[in-house]
């Protein structure tokens, strides 16, 4: 049985009625990975003990399958045969983007795996696999001829009933059928030539099926709700008024700035099952440099937003970022956990930002709780105002003659881990510094990403750091040496299991087991380029690690 | 382009296929060579070119009945929209979705009916879809120097510590030629450096020494280390990748560049355009 039918014989259990989001809820994170963090809650927890610290140096390799992307070409007479391969598009013919995202990069794998009834479903950029959980063999492989547009990295898919949900950068939202990749339909969900990519993880919440997208021009970002079976749109909900009257529309200067606000919704959010609430990061506000056309919070930027996931109401929201202006999104995963705070039991969602603070929130009523900052360095940042906002000093915004900066955020989309065990958030950071210039003298300013030239580039390393979710405080932190010729690098996600391990990559080169406790290394393997957060399942007794580096993916085992 | 040299852009485009790899967001320097998109920069979606003399006329007819309120470059002016970034204009491909506007006007936003001819307005279409955003730009590498020179001064003698390795005399004699912007650059990073702090190449190498628990040592040029393998190369270029179980073997960096990234979170963005400022006067 499939996890979706699961989930509506649950629903059924619960309710007298066959309800949709009502009822909508996964169990704990353990034999299979049905959406984009494994659970709803954004922990990244497996309670999966079979690899644990006493055994984890034996783990071993059970198989390694390399996935092929674009057109099939054969490998000749002597290869065996290419897997099936279905191909969808609106393009003739592919269209090579160039450029450092560029749409014909080689395969990277970075977003999630899914793994259901022992079948893998992983994706790259206009390219997605069904692969045998087992054996790595590949079941089907379906490549989408792109329009073009931004290709950084996909996310991954949303799986509902039997039916796969994923983005293409060219905006599309495209519907296959696990069993056989052949295209259910695609709907557009972007405006293309608006210039916006997709390449967020769709999640599956009873019959809603949330998309966002990315943009680095001047529109604005919106959270959609789509109906699985006919791909038409169920609610949508903004990031940025629309109207004057609307909500947030007093953080702006006028209704023409904040309809070309940002805040764009590229990465998966967490679900709370009890509330029904759906809760999600928002992007950097727009013009990214040129702010003094948008003076104001800007609401709902760089922002923690709840909505209903029945109707996309905003719940509650927590600007984490307000009126940022160094493209520091707080898209971040949020993490739902439940446990003490000031010694009472709480509803929390924790989040660390790209502007290198982390947030514990009540998450049923958005109440702050905590602010802490786990960077070494805040000379952007004055102090914290009344809510635990940070409040930027606009001298060390950019300026013509070059202001110094952390380089594109302390942390980035790659998911974060939470451990219930040693009650610890772990999160990679990196701390690159240079300079911002602002180049755009034009009193009109600049649009989207541009008006900024950098310079002066420095990383001073990457770590995971653990922090105290009571406390704010770092509890241990694991250096990663860099600096000899490797640029810093946002890096890849992590994984806890109730092994009481902490599986993540190092700076790139190894697959570390460490002890969550305190960060020492137990078990480690050298992959080269380990591209996306290690996930872990159970299949006939046996539990799976697996992860991808670049375009192939590992799993590990104990025999 | 300025700021990365050749042999670095060379290794910018072999780090970026790395980065690729390992999942970076390489924070590509504006017209790098190593792609023709800056993510950081406003993109332009790829449009079909649309005919030179269509553009031409566009930008005749646009200036004459548009520019007043829309600004020459479509980008906004008296009263009028940015029209680059309007989703009207993105959307449209040859007129068609611009016409009603131009026809109708929007009165109730002050606009006026403009009664021109379709043509004209697939012109000013063809015109408005010609601009691109990712090439405006009116900055010099002059415009960083906003410090003041005898500060600058100072602080390199002084507080800044610089001369404990630098002289205007040697080392940093005639570096007033470089322009500021490469200049400043490097005052910050301690040379030359590509995307997010990569090393430029022929950057001086860091030096290690491992030292076994016998007391034997090799010494050599860093080329990589992670908490399991150390990779030296000696002096005669060989390379040898030594385990390591925790502390054992003792290895020991040293970085030709630390004192500047000691100084990297100290620094006061004043005190940095000053001794740019300062070191510019080294003609």
């Amino acid at each position: 049985m499939n996890v979706a039918l699961k989930l509506l014989f649950t629903g059924l259990c619960a309710l007298p009625v066959v309800s949709t989001a009502a009822a909508a809820s996964l169990p704990p994170l353990a034999e299979s990975w049905p959406t984009y963090s494994g659970d709803y809650t954004g922990k990244r927890f497996s309670s999966l003990t079979q690899i644990n610290q006493s055994n984890v140096k034996h783990l071993t390799l059970a198989w390694v399958s390399r996935l092929k992307g674009g057109m099939d070409e054969g490998g000749g007479l002597l290869a065996p045969p290419p897997p099936p391969q279905i191909i969808g598009g609106e393009a003739k013919e592919p269209v090579v983007t160039g450029g450092v995202f560029s749409s014909d990069a080689p395969i990277s794998v970075r977003g999630a795996v899914l793994q259901v009834d022992g079948v893998l479903y992983a994706t790259a950029p206009d390219n997605a696999w069904a692969i045998d959980a087992r054996t790595g063999n590949v079941l089907w492989h379906f490549f989408w001829k792109t329009k073009g547009g931004t290709h950084t990295g996909n996310k991954g898919m949303g799986l509902y009933k039997n039916w796969l949900f994923f983005e293409t950068a060219d905006d599309y939202l495209v519907s296959l059928d696990a069993r056989t990749g052949q295209e259910r339909w695609h709907k557009e969900i972007e405006s293309f030539p608006e210039q916006y990519f997709s390449e967020a993880a769709p999640i599956v919440i009873g019959n809603h099926v949330l998309v966002g997208a990315g943009n680095d021009s001047d529109e604005p970002g919106s959270l959609r709700s789509v109906d699985p079976e006919t791909g038409e749109i169920q609610w949508r909900f903004h990031t940025t008024p629309m109207n004057p009257g609307d909500p947030g529309a007093d953080t702006w200067p006028n209704i023409e700035a904040a309809r070309h606000g940002g805040g764009h919704v590229w990465v998966t959010g967490s679900y709370d099952e009890e509330t029904h609430l759906y809760i999600f990061g928002t992007g950097n506000p727009s013009p990214a440099y040129s702010s003094h056309n948008r003076t104001g919070d800007n609401l709902f930027t760089c922002s923690l937003v709840a909505v209903d996931v029945e109707t996309g109401k905003l719940a509650w929201y927590y600007q984490t970022s307000p009126h940022d202006t160094h493209d520091w999104d707080s898209a971040q995963t949020p993490v739902l956990v439940d446990g003490d705070f000031d010694g009472k039991p709480r509803k929390l969602v924790l989040q660390a930002a790209r502007n290198g603070h982390f947030f514990v929130l009540d998450r049923v009523t958005g109440e702050h709780l905590l602010t802490s900052r786990f960077t070494p360095w805040g000379k952007w940042v004055k102090g914290l105002n009344k809510n635990g906002q940070p409040i930027r000093d606009p001298a060390h915004d950019p300026q013509v003659g070059g202001t110094i900066a952390n380089l594109d955020g302390w942390t980035n989309w790659p998911p974060p881990s939470y451990s219930p065990q040693t009650g610890l958030f772990y999160v990679r950071g990196y701390e690159n510094y240079g300079l911002y210039y602002y180049t755009e003298t034009d009193p009109r300013g600049a649009m989207g990403m541009g008006g900024v030239a950098r310079g002066g580039q420095v990383s001073l390393g990457t770590s995971i750091r653990a922090i105290d979710y009571k406390t704010g405080r770092i509890v241990w932190e694991h250096p990663f040496e860099n600096g000899v010729g490797l640029p810093g690098m946002i890096g890849s996600g992590l994984l806890t299991t109730a092994g009481n391990l902490l599986f993540a990559a190092d700076q790139g080169d190894n697959l570390v087991a460490f002890d969550p406790a305190n960060g020492k290394p137990l078990w480690n393997t050298r992959l080269h380029g380990v591209s996306n957060a290690p996930e872990t399942y159970m299949l006939d007794n046996h539990q799976y690690v697996m992860v991808a580096a670049g375009d192939t993916l590992y799993a590990f085992t104990l025999y | 382009m300025a700021i990365l040299g050749s042999n670095a852009r060379r290794a910018a485009l072999a780090l970026l296929l790395t980065a690729l790899a390992w999942g970076v967001h390489p924070a590509e320097e504006p017209g790098s060579a190593a792609g023709k998109r800056n993510p950081l920069e406003s993109h332009d979606f790829e449009r079909p070119p649309d005919d030179p003399a269509s553009i031409a006329r566009g930008k005749q007819v646009f200036s004459v009945n548009c520019s007043f309120c829309h600004g020459s470059d479509g980008r906004g002016g008296e009263g009028g929209p940015n029209l680059l970034r309007s989703p009207m204009v993105l959307n449209d491909q040859k007129g068609e979705i611009i016409a009603a506007v131009v026809l109708n006007g929007r009165i109730e936003k002050g606009m006026p009916k403009f009664n021109l001819p379709r043509d004209s307005i697939t012109d000013i279409a063809a015109y408005l879809h010609s601009i691109k955003v990712s090439k405006m730009s009116n900055f010099t590498p002059r415009m960083v120097l906003v410090g003041d020179a005898a500060a600058g001064r100072a602080y390199f003698n002084g507080k800044g510590g610089c001369t404990r390795c630098h002289s205007v005399k040697k080392d940093l004699a005639g570096i007033g030629a470089m322009d500021p912007k490469t200049l400043q650059d490097r005052i910050f990073a301690g040379g030359e450096t590509g995307l997010l702090g990569a090393a430029a190449a022929g950057a001086k190498p860091r030096k290690v020494t491992v030292t076994f628990p016998t007391g034997e040592t090799v010494r050599g040029d860093l080329v990589s280390l992670d908490d399991f393998i150390v990779v030296v190369s000696d002096a005669d270029g060989h390379r040898r990748s030594i385990r390591r179980d925790g502390d054992t073997p003792k290895v020991d960096v040293v970085n030709p560049r630390q004192p500047h990234l000691d100084m990297i979170r100290q620094w006061e963005d004043r005190d940095l355009h000053n001794v740019t400022a300062y070191l510019e006067t080294l003609k």
